[in-house]
């Protein structure tokens, strides 16, 4: 029984780490908190819904396309907007982001409803002593895992990743190296907004496609970062899945109508105890 | 500034005597122009003078709504109800606040809003002190529809007095200039002696305590309260939007804000009831990038003047 409360909450902490990384990776790097990312889930989900609903594309396959169309937007948004005021206080650029938010869920919600829908693959079931998974689930935590090792990957070793780097560290000292701010700023965003694109990809197998839910999976990006700390994808891999696994067993626990509130009530416990969060760490990698 | 006060007293006895000249339609306006106008006034210590992105309003405003209505019912005198709110709200953000505010504006802008989310949670689930998601229905205060209208916008003009009295206060004393400091260098006023924990303790009470009242009020006025309404993000963005868009950290820029953004909402959304969101969307874009010290700024000479040059040219 513990055995496969755990092994849930591992599957859903992959997801929540997905759904961290890329709103870490925004806030570390463009001290922007951004409200949008729920809603950039959200979207994501619904591309992979309609393309396979009308076109019988399956969400594999429709990933990397949402995580480019969203890339697009997010790099677009930041071009054009954020860019605009993003040095100055947070009030400023977290209202705008709001706002945004507040767009784009009004957007959502006209053209689509707010009717959950959801991408039912069925795919069967593996039983591994006694732990028993459905393989569309297991295949989401998978490619969660992948997308996190890549960002992981592109932050250490590529060469827009070592500026995105450089650019936390010292904005200033990035800017006299040569290295075009603006633009490191725009690509970062729209990493964020990749991630977010891809990870909605995954959470349509998995969760119900709704703009209720925006709300939910920005939460869930504030208190994973608050748990793992600020700025590592390792310190979101790591929040992701303690709240994952905490939330299955507070649902064991407490019931699960109270597994969200034991998230953030754990969050706001960490914010008085350990602001930096458990694994914080500084520099963005 | 002496000019500003008469305006400010003027536009007070436009509120106030709005049940003598108009319908109950207009009265129940005004209310909600007293109403946002404390809570654009509250927010505007922490947010406005200290420049901390406070997006908790809803939060006390709930809270506040439901000591108010469950202190009702278990007994306490209409009055009595919503000052156990008041100080009931006053001791949580005061608490929370020594939690949250030791860190910078980002952990506190997360904190401030996940506030709203936890309780409305909390108090969902708490169903059987609380009502849980079927809400909470309060006692309807006796007296008629025309006594009642009159009551509750009577009330919130208090309240937004009230509100009003102690930012002048605050913004003329001590206070005020500490949080002005913070607002303008953290370390810097750290430095030479500004104790910003406290101050920001101080600004972030005073900004939640009267949202608790005005909860209270509201939950009497509407006479029924939900999680869901209670508790929402629309209301969380919307007051902090009135008050920049009046000028945040100023005496009147709430007051102004709030009026402008009410009764434009009245006149302009009421009928796009579909497009709420986006409207309130746009209206956050176009303040930050075109209005950005909010309406107070504006130099309105210049631009007659402008207006002018250009006729005659």
């Amino acid at each position: 029984m513990e055995a496969q409360i755990f092994a849930n909450g591992i599957v859903l902490g992959a997801l929540y780490a997905c759904i961290a990384v890329g709103f870490s990776l925004v806030w570390g790097v463009l001290n922007v908190i951004n409200m949008l990312h729920g809603s950039f889930i959200v979207l994501g989900g619904y591309l992979t819904f309609f393309a396979w609903h009308h076109f019988g594309i399956p969400p594999v396959v429709m990933l990397p396309i949402s995580a480019a169309i969203m890339f697009a937007l997010g790099y677009a948004i930041q071009h054009t907007m954020i860019n605009r005021v993003v040095t100055r206080p947070v009030l400023t650029t977290l209202t705008l982001t709001f706002g945004l938010d507040m767009i784009m869920y009004n957007a959502m919600n006209l053209a689509f409803t707010a009717t959950p829908r959801r991408v039912t693959l069925d795919l069967g079931r593996v039983d591994f002593l006694g732990v028993v998974l459905p393989v569309d689930r297991l295949g989401a935590m998978i490619l969660a895992l992948a997308l996190t090792g890549m960002l992981y990957w592109l932050l250490r070793s590529s060469r827009i990743g070592r500026a995105i780097v450089a650019v936390r560290m010292d904005r200033d000292a990035a800017a006299l190296m040569g290295i075009p701010i603006d633009r490191v700023y725009a690509v970062t965003f729209g990493i964020g907004a990749l991630m977010a694109g891809a990870t909605g990809a995954l959470v349509a197998v998995v969760f119900p496609v709704t703009t209720n839910l925006t709300g939910t999976y920005l939460g869930k990006a504030f208190v994973i970062c608050v748990i793992g700390g600020l700025g590592s994808v390792p310190g979101a891999l790591a929040g992701g899945l303690m709240l994952g696994v905490i939330e299955s067993f507070a649902g064991l626990w407490f019931g699960p109508q109270h597994a969200i509130t034991v998230g953030f009530v754990l969050m706001i416990l960490l914010l008085i105890f350990r602001p930096t969060g458990l694994v914080g760490r500084k520099g963005y990698e | 500034m002496n000019r500003a006060f008469v305006l400010f007293g003027l536009w007070v006895l436009v509120l106030a005597t709005a049940p003598f000249y108009a319908d109950n339609y207009i009265v129940r306006l005004a209310t909600f122009v007293c109403m946002y106008s404390a809570l654009a006034l509250s927010w505007n210590f922490i947010g406005g003078m200290a420049g901390y992105p406070s997006f908790a309003t809803a939060a006390f405003m709930g809270l506040g709504a439901y000591a108010g209505a469950l202190s009702q019912k278990h007994g306490l005198p209409l009055p009595l109800a919503w000052t156990f709110a008041t100080l009931f709200v006053a001791a949580f953000s005061a608490l929370l606040g020594w939690a949250i505010l030791r860190m910078r504006g980002h952990y506190f802008a997360i904190g401030s809003i996940s506030m709203v989310e936890v309780l409305r949670l909390i108090i969902s689930s708490w169903g059987d002190f609380t009502g849980g998601g079927d809400g909470l229905n309060v006692t309807i205060v006796a007296g008629g529809p025309d006594f009642v209208a009159r009551l509750f916008l009577w009330v919130m003009l208090g309240i937004m007095l009230l509100v009003f009295a102690v930012t002048v206060a605050v913004d003329r004393g001590r206070l005020g200039f500490g949080l002005r400091c913070i607002q303008q260098n953290e370390d810097a006023a750290n430095m030479v002696g500004i104790d910003s924990t406290a101050y920001k303790i101080a600004g972030f009470t005073l900004s939640a305590m009267f949202c608790g009242t005005v909860g209270a009020v509201y939950a009497s006025w509407v006479a029924y309260i939900d999680p869901t309404d209670s508790f929402s993000i629309l209301l969380t963005l919307k007051v902090p939007v009135m008050a920049l868009l009046g000028g945040a950290g100023t005496v009147f820029g709430p007051v102004v804000g709030a009026a402008a953004f009410v009764i434009m909402e009245e006149v302009i959304w009421a009928r796009f009831l579909q497009y709420h969101y986006a409207i309130l969307g746009l209206v956050i874009v176009f303040l930050i990038f075109f209005l950005p010290g909010g309406l107070l700024r504006i130099d309105y000479k210049k631009m007659l003047a402008r207006i002018g040059v250009g006729r005659t040219a």
